[in-house]
């Protein structure tokens, strides 16, 4: 374990040296609170992030891919892959501490927007209920999101590459394939939107935290961390 | 008791390239061997199979007594890699580079800074402990690249072209380096310069197109090499005028003359090589000839090939030799 906050601490270090990453921060926090003020702080709403958590998901789905592509993708275009496996460490402690270093880093970007629940505070009287579940929402998604930003990363040396997989996939998962669910019959629409990230990401910002969706994402985050360690081990037998 | 370093008919395909074609050689502690082969002979193949980062497609490789496939993590733990190009993360400073990859290697936190100070200390790299790597020359850098690999202070220290790209002060502290390591440290080192292997090793494996061409100390190969002596001859065909293909036929003809190659040296005369193809020394029967056809000759010698010229032969792509004794 020891080993793994070694690493991890190495990756968030990496991310403050990258101009990337401020760049990420900088347009998400910009577009969130664009759409905060226009959707969430105007007169007449519900003294609630309703609207910006919504909008969230979406944005993630552009600005996440650009945290998490450089992830593995780098180390295998430069060649520090090969110094990193052939140190006494294991494949899935490398992707853990991958893992956490881009998540930390996601939750140290979405720190900023408690700006918003002060400025709320400022003006009304937001029930804090709804808005602490919907945060919660937020950081589970975003560990989805990054460990499949991880998997793709791992697949690829280019890192465009490895963003433009991401970005597919998580469009996937989150939004129009819901849409699609709407105009198949059922059995397969309960399926698919079980099986969609909107889904499960909604509920949090009603206040809501059903299990399922805790699992849902807890699973899916689980399962593209192991994909990624797959891909690191078929080293050894390809 | 089996070697630090033992390596039994390793075979990797790429695909329908064959790299390594039953490579085996055995590294004995504490010595310091050289990995000497042309670009692409499967140096860099080989060693990335021994530190883990590449399976091999059958074969066997084991480091102080661990096989690399089966017991990976305790062969990591015992080695020290440095490969080739040196890849490091330009955005740490080097000591902080050395504090993370001496973690990595379980070095105790205690023993930490120590470790990191004196692989400083020994690589030279005091002056530039607080810089970034990458702002660093390629000198310091493959400096840096020694530094981490000997960090841990491990068994085995295994360095792809340790001194490829630097200047030839810089390769010399190099050496000097590497070669105060024997005895505590067994170091396997690949090179494609034989000079500079033969200034650093006392041991040398040679391998050329996948396959182990020598193995042994210089003084082992210099003396396989007398055994291979091979016959000059100057000739000049006089009045009876045969051509350079006729008389190297001729002389080829002779019990005993293996290859024989010809080479015009100017005004007519020949300069004859006659490898003999066993151990019989051919030379009288070779005299007989020539003075049969009459032909002039000014001189008759026997040549013994040097070890450059073996590596120069082995790197052209001629058949591999067939002299190995373990190494």
């Amino acid at each position: 374990m020891n080993k793994v906050l070694l690493l991890t601490r190495r990756e968030i270090s990496a991310f403050f040296v990258s101009p990337i990453a401020y760049v990420a921060i900088a347009l998400f926090l910009m577009v969130s609170g664009v759409f905060f003020v226009w959707m969430d702080f105007n007169q007449g709403q519900p003294a609630a992030l309703r609207a910006s958590f919504n909008v969230m998901m979406i944005v993630l789905v552009f600005f996440l891919p650009l945290l998490t592509m450089r992830a593995l993708a780098e180390e295998q275009k430069t060649g520090t892959i090969e110094t990193l496996l052939t140190a006494p460490v294991t494949d899935v402690q490398v992707v853990v501490a991958k893992f956490l270093g881009s998540w930390i880093f996601f939750l140290v970007m979405l720190a900023p927007t408690l700006l918003y629940v002060v400025m709320l505070e400022a003006f009304a009287n937001p029930d804090l209920g709804p808005i602490a579940s919907g945060y919660l929402g937020l950081a589970l998604l975003g560990a989805a999101y990054v460990a499949i930003g991880l998997f793709a990363s791992s697949l690829t040396r280019n890192q465009i590459i490895a963003a433009v997989i991401t970005v597919i996939f998580l469009l996937m998962l989150s939004w129009p394939v819901p849409y699609v669910a709407q105009v198949v019959p059922p059995p397969w629409r309960d399926i698919i939107q079980s099986a969609t990230m909107l889904t499960h990401y909604t509920d949090f910002s009603q206040g809501v935290v059903d299990v399922v969706h805790v699992i849902y994402f807890a699973a899916v985050t689980v399962y593209a961390l192991f994909l990624t360690v797959k891909v690191l081990e078929s080293r050894r037998w390809r | 008791m089996s070697a630090m370093i033992e390596v039994a008919n390793l075979t990797k395909w790429y695909g329908p390239t064959l790299a390594l074609d039953r490579a085996s050689f055995s590294v004995e502690e504490g010595q310091i061997v050289g990995f000497l082969g042309p670009n692409g002979a499967g140096k860099s193949t080989t060693l990335r199979i021994l530190t883990g980062f590449l399976p091999a497609t059958s074969g066997q490789a084991c480091i102080a007594g661990h096989d690399v496939l089966i017991d990976s993590l305790a062969v990591r733990r015992s080695i020290g890699y440095m490969p080739e190009n040196v890849p490091l993360y330009p955005e740490m400073r080097v000591e902080e580079y050395l504090r993370f990859r001496a973690g990595l290697k379980e070095v105790p936190g205690s023993k930490r800074r120590e470790a990191v100070d004196r692989a400083i200390k020994r690589c030279w790299l005091s002056d530039v402990r607080r810089r970034q790597v990458g702002q660093l020359s390629k000198g310091y850098r493959q400096r840096v690249g020694l530094a981490e690999a000997l960090i841990a202070d491990p068994k085995v220290l295994i360095l792809d072209e340790p001194t490829i790209g630097l200047d030839p002060a810089q390769i010399q502290s190099v050496r000097e380096l590497i070669r105060s390591l024997a005895g505590k440290h067994t170091v396997l080192l690949s090179s494609h310069m034989l000079h500079e292997v033969e200034l650093t090793c006392s041991r040398v494996v040679i391998i050329a197109e996948g396959r182990i061409a020598a193995a042994g100390t210089f003084a082992e190969l210099r003396e396989n090499l007398a055994d291979r002596a091979r016959v000059v001859l100057e000739i000049h065909p006089g009045d009876a005028g045969e051509g350079p293909a006729e008389i190297a036929r001729a002389l080829g003809q002779v019990a005993g003359a293996g290859e024989v190659s010809h080479k015009s040296v100017g005004e007519g005369w020949l300069r004859v090589h006659v490898t003999p193809s066993g151990t019989a020394d051919p030379r009288e029967a070779l005299y007989s000839v020539v003075a049969q056809r009459g032909w002039r000759l000014r001189e008759m010698r026997s040549e013994v090939p040097s070890l450059e010229e073996l590596y120069v032969r082995i790197t052209a792509g001629e058949a591999a030799d067939a002299d190995r004794p373990a190494a």
